[in-house]
């Protein structure tokens, strides 16, 4: 059985100029001590796939569909009371802003604390011992001093290691990790990705990492998806992305990552050299979103949307014309 | 921290001197008032002599100065009673009435801005936006009338005027200054309710609030973390409202015959009385300048960024 | 490349731009406090202008029906004196519109001059009158203008002139936060690099831009400054008598306020009404113009 599984997921936005349906259709499933990765242009919708799983998008002028279930349970009959008691405990949310997602009236041991107190019925002064050791496993020199200390006298790399350690706390079954090396220096990032692979070789988390840094993702995925338009496009081991992309929008984000020269010239990667516009998250018509961008698009891709097919073991692709082999 | 005390001393010895020229500035002579419209010319030189208002006005500022700092204030010029005793006797009313007032408003106040933030259009927020618009509309003078004219004249529940030592009855102090507290504290409500609540919705909607989410904590938990970072939007606001405070103590005293320092200020105003204006005024500004002073202090302490920054410099 | 494609895609989503104060309207229309408030101020504006005209004499006295109940004859009923209230709240209606009209705006004119300069230039200019401005929010708002209006003496020009300093200082502040935050944009630097001349940068350039912060500062203004003048003829420093101002009236009303509780309620309606007016159209213009505070 699949640690997390997401079936049919859509969301919809309530908003001034009308409804925006962010994600359409997405399902997957994430297996224990596996590394998922959500991979698109920023707009796609993996972020609120992500916040989704854990219904942090808060309340109002958000329409849910489909089903989450968690070690089979489905968590979409949960009320907000239970869901309160999955959050930090089972699943748990590193987000993209280390410098805004950490409270700066209260001190990181206290921040820590708090989802210890939560979850786990500790007394404060052993949630506090918890959260130096906490802070000692996510690499953070001088724990015991930093425990007192406030998120605005740490940096960016820091804070995120802080967040960690806050997601973590309670050794959840599942960890969605939002960008969560998008905001921090390329030096940092590698050290902030060493600890998502520690705390999945030793306490066997299942993460799903959402990122459009195809770099990041060729480091630490067991396996990928690809999002395009609210849609999951394409899916396969992370090897088999690289090596043998059969999805035209893939072949493209690929296509379009830079050599690692540039990469390491520039520090950011960005994945958009892609011809065309991202179709309107208003609209969703029966055809394949990405036919209007597309090199190989013939009249059947505006005729009906594309099903996801197997292509190989462990593979699938929503596309009428996938390509067969590597890239050159 | 240091330098801000600085500032503050700063201003009040210029505001001090805008006092005691402002003063000066009144028509009318005083020695005139003193004496009596139809004085002889020595009567009111020898007035003039002896409260020093022959000298120039310069020498009469640092005389003033010297000598209210030692907490002489110089004698009222109606009744010869030294002023600093005049003070003594009416601060403390205008302390319980603004007190009070103040606890009128902060109830109020700061419960309806969370509540209405919280259940963010609900019928409760409705209410207490409606609330808040209304407390700012309405001047404190027309409400009080109002006050006396339902809770006075109409019901009979209380009474619609005048003032009773605490020391002397404290049940009937407190009857007394039940509808003056009211008043005073209706206009503050509505204001802090306001800021309150702007500055909770923002925080509100903070990453940090939905990091605390993500943590499986409850709403009220959320919310409290969102509130401790819009208390010092609080803090300033009362701080700043103080001066509102002070004006709407002036109007409150004057409709319910509260003989404090407002009513004192006024009276002075119009009979003339040259020491106890100044001294009323001085001591008006620099409580006013000190708490804004202390809600600085209060602010850093509340704001861990500040307080570091407080420390380096 | 990822430039065209992020201004590319934001196309998509809204539509084709409009003038910015066609925008604005729109949004402003679209709520019903904002356009409430502007209803309850133009309402008071014309009332205003036109009651004095159409109704009758507000001094006429007529000892045969003093302290009448509303009535036909008297809509709002008699005073003490056996004057018409209705025709002496339009009255003073045009006493409030004055003071909080004009008030206000000769504390913009000095405050945003004041501001724009010592926020342009900073240096010693501006450490000396901010050094001004803080003394003067030293004193409590009704403290100052109290003590301004005794000074000057009563009449509605020096309520006017009593308002409109008490309310520079906090004028000259917003200005001044503008002038320094509008002066680093780079529109403004390249008109520097341009040649322009200060005053045409200052007046030009930063004013139009902060036009919106100014707006919202006349809105809190202009009701404070009518509640001020009602609470400085209250206390009797403001107009005076025989002209009426809704503070003379509540003055009076005092007296009677067993009697004829309606002489002390009509006048507070109307500064209530009009007051709460101008916070609904401040509210409004502030979400409006000020996108950084949505709701």
């Amino acid at each position: 059985m699949s640690v997390l599984e997401v079936e049919h997921l859509r969301v919809e936005f309530g908003t001034e100029n009308g409804p925006v349906i962010a994600v359409k259709d997405v399902s997957f499933t994430l297996e224990k001590g596996e590394i998922l990765s959500l991979v698109g242009e920023s707009g796609c919708g993996k972020s609120t796939v992500a916040m989704s799983i854990p219904r942090l998008l808060g309340d109002s002028h958000v329409t849910l569909g489909g089903s989450v279930h968690l070690n089979g349970v489905d968590l979409s009959a949960y009320s907000e009371k239970r869901m309160q008691e999955v959050r930090g405990k089972e699943i748990s949310v590193v987000f993209q802003e280390p410098m805004t997602s950490l409270n700066p009236a209260y001190t990181v041991g206290n921040q820590i604390s708090e989802v210890l107190l939560q979850h786990e019925g500790l007394s404060r002064r052993a949630a506090l011992a918890r959260a130096v050791e906490l802070l000692e496993l996510v690499g953070i020199p001088d724990a015991q001093r930093r425990t007192a200390a406030f998120p605005h006298e740490l940096s960016g790399g820091m804070r995120q290691r802080v967040m960690i350690a806050i997601a973590v706390a309670c050794n959840p079954l599942v960890l969605i990790a939002d960008e969560p090396t998008t905001a921090l220096d390329v030096t940092i990032q590698a050290g902030v990705l060493d600890i998502f692979r520690r705390l999945r070789d030793n306490l066997g988390t299942s993460i799903v990492l959402i990122t459009h840094d195809l770099g990041v993702v060729a480091d630490i995925a067991d396996r990928v998806a690809i999002m395009y338009a609210g849609r999951i496009v394409e899916m396969a081991s992370t090897a088999e992305i690289f090596a043998a992309p059969t999805h035209p929008y893939t072949r493209g984000l690929l296509g379009a990552l830079p050599s690692r020269a540039i990469m390491q010239a520039n520090g950011r990667r960005r994945l958009t050299d892609i011809p065309g516009l991202v179709p309107s998250p208003s609209t969703d018509p029966d055809q394949c979103q990405f036919a209007p961008r597309c090199a190989s698009a013939s009249i059947e891709c505006t005729a009906a949307r594309p099903t996801a097919e197997p292509v190989a073991v462990g593979h699938t692709v929503s596309c009428y014309h996938p390509a067969v082999g590597a890239m050159l | 921290m240091l330098q801000r005390v600085i500032t503050s001393i700063v201003t009040l010895f210029l505001a001090s001197i805008v006092v005691f020229v402002g003063v000066r500035l009144l028509p009318g002579d005083p020695a005139l008032v003193l004496a009596g419209e139809t004085a002889d010319p020595a009567v009111v030189a020898a007035i003039r002599e002896q409260f020093g208002l022959n000298q120039p006005i310069w020498i009469q500022y640092f005389n003033y100065v010297g000598q209210a700092l030692q907490g002489n204030f110089g004698v009222s010029t109606r009744d010869r009673i030294p002023v600093a005793e005049i003070l003594l006797q009416r601060l403390p009313i205008t302390l319980e009435l603004a007190g009070l007032a103040i606890l009128v408003g902060v109830l109020i106040g700061l419960t309806a801005g969370i509540v209405s933030a919280v259940k963010r259009g609900s019928f409760a927020d409705y209410a207490a936006n409606a609330f808040g618009l209304i407390g700012l509309s309405v001047p404190h003078f027309w409400l009080g009338m109002l006050a006396i004219l339902f809770f006075a004249i109409n019901l009979q529940v209380l009474p619609a005027s005048g003032y009773v030592a605490f020391t002397e009855d404290p049940g009937e102090n407190l009857r007394r200054m039940i509808l003056p507290a009211l008043v005073l504290g209706t206009g503050l409500s509505a204001v802090l309710m306001r800021q309150t609540r702007a500055a909770l919705l923002g925080q509100l909607s903070a990453d940090y609030v939905r990091t605390a989410r993500s943590k499986g904590v409850s709403r009220s938990r959320e919310v409290k973390h969102a509130l401790r970072n819009s208390l010092t939007t609080v803090v300033t606001v009362l701080g700043l409202q103080l001066g509102a405070l002070i004006g709407g103590a002036i109007i409150t005293e004057q409709i319910f015959v509260i003989p404090g320092f407002g009513k004192l200020i006024i009276d002075a105003v119009s009979a003339r009385n040259y020491p106890v204006l100044q001294g009323a005024v001085l001591v008006a500004v620099t409580g006013y300048v000190l708490v804004n002073l202390a809600v600085d202090i209060a602010y850093a302490y509340l704001n861990p960024r500040m307080r570091l920054a407080g420390g380096a410099r | 490349m990822s430039q065209k494609l992020i201004t590319a895609k934001r196309k998509t989503v809204s539509s084709i731009p409009r003038p910015r104060w066609q925008r604005v309207v729109r949004r402003f229309a679209r709520r019903p406090m904002a356009v409430t408030g502007l209803i309850l101020v133009v309402g008071f504006v014309l009332f205003a202008l036109l009651g004095p005209i159409l109704l009758s004499d507000p001094n006429q006295q007529d000892f045969a029906a003093i302290l009448q109940t509303p009535s036909l004859a008297h809509l709002l009923g008699t005073d003490d004196l056996g004057r018409d209230v209705f025709a002496r709240i339009a009255n003073g209606a045009r006493v409030s519109l004055m003071a909080g009209v004009m008030s206000t705006a000769l504390a913009l004119i000095i405050g945003i001059t004041i501001g724009l300069i010592t926020g342009f230039y900073r240096g010693w200019v501006d450490v000396i009158v901010m050094r001004i401005v803080d003394v003067m929010l030293a004193f409590p708002f009704l403290i100052f203008a109290v003590g301004l209006a005794a000074i000057l003496g009563a009449s509605l020009t020096n309520v006017i002139i009593a308002l409109a300093v008490s309310q520079v200082p906090e004028v000259i502040r917003i200005a001044r936060g503008e002038a320094m935050a509008i002066r680093e944009q780079e529109f403004v630097s390249g008109a520097v690099a341009d040649g322009a001349r200060d005053g045409t940068i200052m007046f030009r350039y930063i004013a139009p831009n902060a036009m919106g912060a100014f707006i919202v500062q006349a809105t809190v203004a202009i009701p404070a400054a009518i509640i001020g003048e009602a609470t400085l003829s209250f206390l009797g420093l403001g107009v005076q008598p025989p002209m009426s101002s809704w503070g003379i009236m509540l003055t009076s009303a005092q007296q009677y306020l067993a009697q004829a509780p309606y002489l002390a309620l009509f006048p507070g309606i109307a500064i209530a009404l009009t007051a709460l007016g101008f916070n609904l159209l401040g509210d409004g213009l502030r979400d409006v113009l000020d996108p950084k505070e949505t709701r």
